[in-house]
């Protein structure tokens, strides 16, 4: 088993960060906890690798155990923090070497696993952390966390605030490492990059509200779901909001993502009404569900 | 010019030392358009917009914002424009209140205009439990609702918005969406950042940098039929992408 988790609960004060949480990762699995800011994704990551003791259930991590095993656990896993957390008056090379040094081994050792990645921030290896770019940093920091060939991989949030083309070269970079055996447990609040995992547990206000792959989460979405679009989208918004028997109304980029409450529904009468709303090159279609649209149904 | 833009950009460039962050880019916005700006991290585009938010002087090119030029009237730009970035928002240490009221000062506005203000905006967002909150106990989501109609607090003409949905919940981004969406339709113009692709496609027309430069500019759908892609991601990785 790659990790294990058992009704885990951690509250901070009066704040309950995780309420009965349990999830497994099976080793060698790429798994991602979907959810945004405040779901509990951090403190996870923080119990699971022995930073924080949580209150009440317990946890494994490649089979030892997050209480009684710290040590070893500390041993065989890597950590990329949300927050970048190397040394920035320290080169590139600087910070790979301090990592690799503290875990009892060197670059050479473990080069074959960082290669692909490294050679791409290499050519600016004398350079300072502090003055590296933001997809540089986030390389490195990756290189870091993957010097002691660690075998489970936490990520917490490698991609926020990181534009689509370096997203895409992130998740690029995850699957080859995952070809080499490493398991790894990663979070993001992107929810397009759910479909990049095997499976996914969608997290919000420290609860899960579901588990499974990013295919069965979205065949199981209740309702039909409609796109529409009008000549302007904000009187359609308005208009849809108003309409008695709305479900939900979502945007979705061009569209409007929109669901009835009637089990009869026909797409002609909303039609009819949104003409009466004066909005014009009205088009309705039938869609199929994403994972954003099963995450805002579960968190409704 | 065109009577109707709010925003007139021709030329604009702006070096440091020998690298040239902003490379000649031109571009209108109308008003009352939401207009998004993109580009890959690096492209040039915060430092774009520091030089129209009157902050940063070009190395060269002109700039008109809500009528003001941006070398003579930086300071008549300021008063005109509202800004929100997902950095720096709101003081977490003052509550909803405080930090209406230090908002409203600094943008001119009389005690009794921001009191009236107040009182809409708690009303508006449905704050009337938090108002005495201290903004940093409130969820992010709620931070951004706030920090946007404080952006909006003395009726600017143009908004810009610098990543201002990262990290919140899809409801929530939603909703804020909903938000700038009205905005717009009462006629205030908005410039926004973004990584999400989808919110690109909320936008009356986006432009994208690369490298400095503005490599695309139309409305999303022309976008997509130009570079053949399905969605706005897809035309994002094959120009930024090369």
């Amino acid at each position: 088993m790659g990790i294990s988790v058992s009704n885990i609960s951690k509250s901070f004060k009066k704040v309950e960060a995780l309420k009965d949480i349990s999830f497994k990762v099976n080793e060698g699995e790429l798994f991602g906890l979907i959810g945004p800011d405040g779901a509990g994704k951090t403190t996870i990551f923080r119990i699971l690798t022995t930073l924080l003791i949580a209150d009440e259930g317990s946890a494994t991590v490649a089979n030892f155990d997050v209480i009684n095993n710290y040590n070893d656990i500390r041993n065989h896993v890597g950590y990329m923090p949300g927050k970048f957390s190397l040394y920035q008056d320290l080169t590139i090379e600087e910070n790979l070497t301090f990592f690799a040094t503290i875990f009892g081994t060197t670059i050479e050792e473990n080069y074959e696993l960082i290669k692909d990645i490294y050679v791409q921030i290499e050519p600016f290896k004398n350079r300072r952390a502090g003055k590296l770019s933001g997809g540089m940093k986030q390389k490195l920091a990756l290189c870091c966390a993957l010097i002691h060939k660690p075998k489970v991989l936490f990520l917490d949030e490698p991609t926020t605030g990181v534009d689509p083309v370096s997203r895409k070269e992130f998740w690029d970079m995850l699957k080859r490492l995952q070809k080499k055996g490493i398991t790894m447990l990663v979070s993001t609040p992107y929810m397009d990059e759910a479909a990049l995992c095997d499976r996914i547990a969608l997290i919000q206000g420290g609860k899960i509200l579901q588990i499974d792959t990013p295919q069965e989460i979205v065949k199981h979405y209740p309702k039909t779901i409609y796109n529409v679009s009008a000549n302007n989208m904000y009187l359609l918004i308005e208009s849809l909001n108003a309409y008695q028997h709305n479900y939900s109304v979502y945007p979705f980029g061009e569209f409007v993502h929109y669901t009835d409450k009637r089990e009869d529904f026909k797409p002609e009468e909303l039609l009819k009404y949104l003409e009466s709303k004066n909005l014009k090159d009205i088009q309705i279609s039938k869609t199929i569900a994403t994972i954003e649209d099963t995450f805002m149904e579960l968190a409704k | 010019m065109e009577n109707n833009s709010i925003i007139n950009v021709k030329n604009l460039t702006k070096e440091f030392g020998d690298f040239t962050a902003v490379n000649a880019i031109s571009f209108n916005v109308k008003k009352g358009e939401i207009f998004g700006f993109l580009g890959a991290n690096g492209a040039g585009k915060t430092t774009a917009m520091k030089m129209l938010i009157g902050i940063s002087n070009p190395t060269s090119g002109d700039a008109k914002v809500a009528g003001f030029d941006v070398y003579k009237n930086p300071n008549d730009i300021k008063k005109n424009i509202g800004y929100m970035s997902q950095k720096f928002a709101l003081y977490d240490d003052l509550t909803v209140k405080e930090n209406i009221t230090f908002f409203g000062g600094i943008y001119g506005l009389s005690r009794a205009e921001i009191k009236t203000k107040t009182n809409v905006l708690i009303e508006e967002l449905n704050l009337q439990d938090a108002a005495n909150k201290l903004v940093g106990d409130l969820p992010l989501g709620w931070k951004q609702k706030i920090s946007f109609s404080v952006a909006l607090l003395h009726n600017p003409k143009i908004v810009f918005l610098d990543e201002p949905t990262g990290g919140v919940d899809p409801i929530t981004r939603r909703q804020f969406w909903e938000m700038i969406y009205k905005t717009a339709h009462n006629g205030t113009t908005i410039f926004v950042t973004t990584h999400y692709m989808d919110e690109a496609e909320y936008c009356d027309r986006i432009s994208i940098m690369v490298n400095g430069k503005i490599e695309a500019l139309d409305t999303p759908k022309n976008l997509k039929t130009q570079f053949k892609s399905d969605n706005m991601n897809d035309v994002f990785l094959k120009l930024a992408r090369g």
